[in-house]
């Protein structure tokens, strides 16, 4: 599997990483590199076997279907870079 | 009378039940010690103040009797771990300015006993690499220095190796995903656990991979390391995959007594082209534990090397989807926008200006992996290989290995900046040692054992079984004895 510009500026936009069209080869040179190094993992036999979903063996525990927190609402948007009038602030998202 | 800050937590502890010192004496000789040691860059954010209130307090508790045992002890924090009302960057551009409005499970844990916070600590960011180079704050310093030459020591827990091993603080919190208490502890002659998956609560600690991910000690000894996993451990009902069992009195069972105990050596960690000195000392290591009376046996793990392939779908996967919520809504950094962009052009510069080079590259790659037409091929047949590679393990356990000895890392510290221009595999063999610990879910403790032939520290990984941290200690501890390692950087900084 070789990896093209056309593909990593797919990967970038799917990331939400914003990379310029020049920077383009590099990075799929380099995708190249570390998935070249994982291709290793086809020389395993893995049929039959499980995928991993926990390490150890544990159920996850559950809770009571109840409020158990909550009316932060000074506290939640005190990092925001933009917060106003009790909200998060975005850059308008619909016309 | 020796420096204060240069003890360790046992020491400190007993002198301050003893009454021979105070908290605010021993915290004012860490903050006089890190106020010096500037060259080394290993505290990012200092907090003298906090840590000279929270001395007296400390002290308060010991003098009305109510002193757990890190109470008054003055320690580093990784960035890593968010701190209430204490900027918390894991490292990173995109979290500049974030003040978090809670205390993570672990640190909470840590000053609820009465320890002492000194500042945090610097890292690799969102702690991706095994250097210390990949942090916004540039590099940590190793205090070991043999010429001209400024090295690594380690990451992603570079600056708590550095701080521990240059006595700014008595111990330090650092985090490990795939090598990163355990390879910094060993390019700084220190010991440094990583417990078993679920013993820390990773609740409040800025998540990288987080099915990997488990906070431990950094520390001066192995008993230190005891002592300070205790405190840092226990069930927390805010991290769903923190395990509900009780936590043992570590230094208690820290017995040192091996007798009987068989310890394996696996075949697949004789890499090709590792240097003769790190095979020598491992056969050392053994000849130690064989001498204070374990049996030494040959174990095979077959699928060894398949863990650091597998850990480099599995972790930029899962750091892909963790680093999603940096998006310039909520916390740290948003990007400046320019007339006419909307949220996505938002999202996407935000994420290009805050996020370094090699943070970008696994974001990408685990991006990658988990697309649609490639997630079978690559994220779940690493998941498989995983299930293989805990297995390879369960085998050696069942057949009555107590704990396996390997070498922590393949070489000792190396120059900053000698990797920058090689390719980032080479970066990665660093964890080539320690990142199946991760994959397996199992405690792994790096012990110092000699020095190098010009004459740097370097040290051996043991592996327990699953929650036996306390026989891992016991083990380590022996090779600690044996090893009788006092050596101690000069200081030049």
């Amino acid at each position: 599997m070789s990896i093209d510009t056309s593909t990593a500026a797919r990967v970038a936009k799917l990331a939400r990483i914003k990379v310029e069209d020049d920077a383009l080869p590099a990075l799929a040179a380099e995708f190249n590199n570390i998935l070249g190094f994982i291709e290793q993992l086809n020389e395993v036999d893995v049929d039959g076997v499980e995928p991993m979903t926990s390490v150890t063996p544990q159920r996850l525990k559950r809770r009571l279907d109840v409020v158990s927190d909550g009316s932060q609402q000074q506290a939640v948007l005190k990092n925001s870079p933009d917060a106003r009038e009790g909200f998060f602030a975005v850059p308008k998202v619909m016309e | 009378m020796t420096d204060l800050n240069t003890l360790g937590l046992a020491e400190a502890r007993d002198a301050l039940r003893a009454r021979t010192t105070t908290s605010k004496e021993l915290t004012a000789a860490c903050l006089k010690a890190i106020e010096g040691a500037g060259a080394l860059n290993a505290f990012v954010h200092h907090t003298p103040e906090i840590a000279m209130e929270q001395a007296a307090a400390a002290d308060a508790r010991i003098v009305e009797g109510d002193a757990p045992a890190m109470c008054g002890l003055p320690i580093g924090i990784k960035d890593l771990f968010c701190t209430k009302g204490v900027p918390s960057q894991a490292g990173s551009r995109i979290l500049e300015g974030f003040l978090p409005e809670y205390e993570s499970t672990v640190s909470g844990n840590l000053l609820g006993s009465g320890a002492v916070m000194l500042g945090k600590l610097n890292m690799d960011e969102f702690a991706m690499g095994s250097s210390n180079e990949t942090s916004v704050y540039g590099n940590a310093i190793n205090p070991w220095k043999v010429d001209e030459r400024q090295l690594t020591p380690g990451g992603s827990s570079g600056g708590s190796a550095a701080a521990v091993a240059a006595d700014l603080c008595l111990a330090a919190t650092g985090t490990d995903t795939g090598g990163s208490i355990r390879q910094p502890a060993a390019f700084t002659g220190t010991v440094g656990i990583k417990p078993t998956y679920g013993r820390c609560s990773r609740w409040g600690v800025v998540a990288f991979a987080s099915s990997l991910d488990q906070a431990g000690p950094m520390t001066k000894s192995v008993r230190d390391a005891a002592i300070m996993l205790e405190t840092m451990c226990g069930y927390d009902p805010k991290d769903s995959t923190s395990a509900d069992l009780a936590v043992p009195n570590f230094e208690a069972l820290m017995t040192g007594d091996i007798r009987g105990k068989k310890i394996g050596l696996p075949k697949e960690y004789r890499m090709d082209g590792m240097p003769a000195e790190i095979d020598k000392l491992w056969a050392d290591g053994a000849d130690m534990l064989r001498d204070a009376g374990a049996e030494i046996v040959d174990i095979s793990l077959p699928h060894t090397k398949y863990a650091l392939p597998a850990y480099y779908v599995i972790a930029p996967a899962e750091a892909s989807s963790n680093l999603a919520r940096y998006d310039g809504v909520r916390y740290g950094h948003r990007a400046t926008l320019d007339a006419g962009d909307g949220i996505t052009e938002m999202y996407e510069k935000t994420r290009a200006e805050g996020f370094g080079p090699e943070v970008q590259r696994r974001v990408m790659i685990g991006t990658y992996v988990l697309s649609a037409g490639f997630y079978d091929a690559y994220y779940n047949r690493a998941r498989r290989v995983r299930t293989l590679i805990k297995k390879d393990f369960e085998d050696v356990f069942a057949a009555g290995v107590d704990a396996i000895l390997t070498p922590a890392t393949p070489s000792s510290a190396f120059g900053l900046g000698e990797m920058t221009d090689v390719d980032p595999v080479q970066m990665y063999l660093n964890d080539v040692f320690t990142v199946t610990v991760n994959m397996a879910g199992l405690p792994g403790i790096s012990v110092p054992v000699g020095l190098d032939s010009k004459g740097l520290p370097m040290g051996l990984q043991l592996i327990g079984r699953p929650w036996e941290e306390g026989d891992l200690l016991s083990s380590a501890y022996a090779l600690e004895k044996a090893a009788g390692f006092v050596a101690k950087p000069t200081k030049w900084w």
